[in-house]
C-alpha cells in the first residue's frame, strides 16, 4: 500500500469518527448538544495533533524513539502549578476557579520554564542533548516530589481539586480557550513545518545533518522549544496526556516505515485524532462515563510502551 | 583551498590538538597519519566544523568556515566520519540520495537523480540499491555511505578511517576509488588512516601527528623513510621498495634488516 493512501484512509477514518461522534444520537439538539460536542472535537483534535507534533520531532532530536517531551519536566512543573495554587490559595482562588487564568498562568510558567532550562544549557556552549534530557529528569523529579509533599499535607477535599488535574479531560473544556489554543498551535506549527525537511537530515545523526548544511544547532534549539510550547499548550488546555504521544509517534513509524518526516508527522496527527475522537465515542457511547479517556489511553499506552522496550532490548 | 592556521582543541587542560598549521593542497589525496591519540580525528572535525576549535580558524578560499553559511559549505566540503549510527531505516538508493540535500533541499529533480545514479555506479552499488542498510555487511555499508559523499559533489571530501573493520580487499577497493575521485574529477581528499601502508602507497602527501602536534608534513616519499616514521612512532620501521611502492615492514623489528 503506498503512503499517500494510508494518509487517505486515515483522514478517512478521522472525518467517520469526528462525523460519529458529533451526529450520533442528536435528535435534532443543534443548539445544544452539537456546539458543545464541537468544542470537544476541536479541543482533542488541537491537543492530538500538537502532541504529535511535539513528540515526533522530539524523538528525532534525541535519537530516541521511547522517549517523550514530558521527559523535560514540563507535566510534572503544570501539576505542581496546580498543586502550588491549591495549597496556598485554595481551591475557591481565582487562579483555580478560572478557566482563563490558570490556562494563562499554566502556559507561561511552562514555557518560561523550558526556555529557561535551554537558556541555561545552550550558554555553557553546545552540551550533548543527553545532558540536557538528564537535568529535565532531574528537575521533573524534583517536581513531583514536591507535589506529592504537598498532596499529603492538603486538605482531602482540595485534593479532589489536586487530583482532577492529575488526569486529562476533554469533557469540560472551556470554549474560548479552545479557540486561543487553535491559534496558538496552528502558528506553532506553521513555524515549524517551513523546517521539516531538516528533520529528515536529522535522523541520520548530528555529524551527517551538519555535513549536509543543517545549521544543526539552531534547529535543535527552535525544535525544542516548539515542542515545549506545544506540550504547554495542550496541557494546560486538558492535563497531562504526553504519554499519548509516545503511541502514536511509533504507531506512524511503524505504519508508514519512511523516513519523511512530512509523513510521519501528518500520519502521528491523524492516529491521533482517529484514537482520541474515537476513543472518546468509546468512553462515552459503550462505557457510558464510567472510566475516563486517559485511564484507556493510559492502559493501551502502557502495554504497547512494554512491547517496545522489548522490541528495543530485542533489537541492540 | 583550506588551510588550517594555528588550530588548538583542549579536553579541560589536556591539549588534543596543539597549535596546528597546515595547508591542504588541491587536487591530492592528504593522510594524516600518527600513533593513536595524536589528534588526527580531533583535528579532522574541526577542520569540517563538526567540532569547534578552542583557538585558530579554518579558512576555506582565505575565508573562515564559521562565516560561511552552513548550506553553502555543504556544498564545497564534505565530511564521513567512522561510525555512523542512525535509528531510520533507509535503502542504499535513499541513502545516496541524501547527499544531495544541500542542493535540493530534499526534492530531488532529474539531475540529482542522475547524480545519484552517477554515485552508484561509481561505488558499483547498483545490485544492492534497493537493499536496506541494517541488511549489509559493514564494507558494503561504508560503500554506500561513501557514494553518499560521492553524490555531494563536494570539491573536497574528508574521511575518518574509512578502512577501520573493513578487509583487505574492501580497503584496496575504496582506496582505488579515492584514487579516482582524484584524478579524474579533481577532487581533494583528505584522509585519516592507520595503516601506513595505505598511506604511502595511494596517497600524494601526507601529515604525520604526534601528541597534537604536527611532526611532518609533506610529499609521501619524504614522509616514508625509516628515519622520520622512527620520528613519528618512535619505532624502527624498515622501508623497502616494491614494483615503485614503498612498503613499511614493522611487524617484528627482529626480520629487518637484510
Amino acid at each position: 500500500m503506498r503512503n499517500s493512501t494510508k494518509l487517505i484512509i486515515l483522514l478517512g477514518l478521522s472525518f467517520l469518527f469526528t462525523g460519529l461522534y458529533l451526529f450520533q444520537d442528536l435528535n435534532g439538539s443543534y443548539d445544544y448538544a452539537l456546539p458543545r460536542r464541537g468544542i470537544k472535537v476541536l479541543a482533542m483534535v488541537i491537543t492530538g495533533c500538537a502532541i504529535a507534533y511535539a513528540t515526533v520531532i522530539f524523538q528525532t532530536i534525541t535519537h530516541n524513539r521511547i522517549l517523550t517531551p514530558s521527559i523535560m519536566g514540563l507535566d510534572a512543573l503544570y501539576l505542581l502549578l496546580q498543586t502550588v495554587l491549591i495549597f496556598f490559595l485554595g481551591s475557591d482562588h481565582i487562579t483555580i476557579m478560572n478557566k482563563q487564568v490558570n490556562f494563562v498562568l499554566s502556559v507561561a510558567a511552562m514555557i518560561i520554564f523550558a526556555l529557561l532550562l535551554y537558556r541555561f544549557l545552550f550558554n555553557k556552549g553546545s552540551q550533548p542533548i543527553y545532558f540536557l534530557l538528564l537535568i529535565g529528569i532531574i528537575v521533573g523529579t524534583f517536581f513531583t516530589s514536591i507535589s506529592t509533599f504537598l498532596q499529603v499535607l492538603i486538605d482531602p477535599n482540595e485534593f479532589s481539586m489536586v487530583q482532577d488535574r492529575m488526569f486529562a479531560s476533554f469533557n469540560n473544556v472551556s470554549t474560548d480557550l479552545v479557540w486561543i489554543a487553535l491559534i496558538l498551535t496552528t502558528i506553532v506549527i506553521l513555524i515549524g513545518w517551513r523546517s521539516t525537511h531538516f528533520l529528515d537530515v536529522l535522523s541520520l545523526g548530528r555529524d551527517q545533518a551538519i555535513n549536509l548544511g543543517v545549521p544543526y544547532e539552531s534547529v535543535v534549539k527552535k525544535m525544542l522549544v516548539i515542542s515545549a510550547v506545544l506540550i504547554a499548550i495542550s496541557t494546560a488546555l486538558v492535563g497531562p496526556i504526553t504519554f499519548f504521544g509516545l503511541i502514536v509517534a511509533n504507531l506512524s513509524y511503524q505504519f508508514f516505515k519512511s523516513f519523511r518526516h512530512s509523513i510521519l508527522i501528518t500520519g502521528a496527527m491523524l492516529m491521533s485524532i482517529v484514537a482520541l475522537i474515537g476513543g472518546q465515542w468509546v468512553v462515552e457511547r459503550i462505557f457510558t462515563f464510567s472510566t475516563t479517556l486517559s485511564v484507556i489511553i493510559n492502559f493501551i499506552g502502557g502495554v504497547y510502551f512494554i512491547y517496545l522496550l522489548l522490541k528495543e532490548s530485542k533489537s541492540s | 583551498m583550506i588551510q588550517v592556521r594555528g588550530l588548538s582543541k583542549l579536553y579541560g587542560k589536556k591539549v588534543v590538538v596543539d597549535q596546528v598549521s597546515i595547508d591542504i593542497v588541491p587536487g591530492t589525496i592528504t593522510s594524516f597519519i600518527g600513533p593513536n591519540g595524536a589528534g588526527k580525528s580531533t583535528l579532522l572535525s574541526m577542520v569540517s566544523r563538526l567540532m569547534d576549535a578552542d583557538t585558530g580558524e579554518v579558512l576555506l578560499d582565505k575565508k573562515n568556515i564559521k562565516k560561511i553559511k552552513s548550506g553553502e559549505l555543504s556544498k564545497k566540503v564534505s565530511i564521513l566520519k567512522q561510525s555512523n549510527q542512525m535509528n531510520v531505516r533507509l535503502t542504499v538508493k535513499e541513502l545516496v540520495g541524501f547527499g544531495r540535500f544541500p542542493y535540493s533541499k530534499g526534492r530531488l529533480n532529474d539531475q540529482d537523480h542522475a547524480k545519484v545514479d552517477e554515485a552508484l555506479t561509481y561505488m558499483d552499488l547498483h545490485d544492492l540499491e534497493d537493499r536496506y542498510l541494517d541488511e549489509l555487511s559493514g564494507g558494503q555499508r561504508q560503500r554506500a555511505f561513501i557514494a553518499m559523499v560521492i553524490a555531494q559533489d563536494t570539491d573536497t571530501i574528508l574521511l575518518d578511517e574509512p578502512l577501520n573493520n573493513l578487509d583487505m580487499k574492501h580497503s584496496v577497493q575504496i582506496m582505488k576509488i579515492l584514487r579516482r575521485l582524484v584524478d579524474e574529477l579533481g577532487k581533494t581528499v583528505v584522509i585519516v588512516l592507520h595503516d601506513i601502508n595505505f598511506a604511502s602507497v595511494y596517497s600524494d602527501r601526507i601529515v604525520a601527528l604526534k601528541d597534537g602536534k604536527v611532526i611532518k608534513d609533506g610529499l609521501t616519499n619524504d614522509i616514508i623513510q625509516s628515519t622520520a616514521l622512527k620520528e613519528i612512532y618512535d619505532m624502527d620501521i624498515h622501508v623497502q621498495q616494491l614494483n615503485n611502492c614503498r612498503i613499511c615492514v614493522y611487524f617484528n623489528s627482529a626480520l629487518q634488516g637484510e
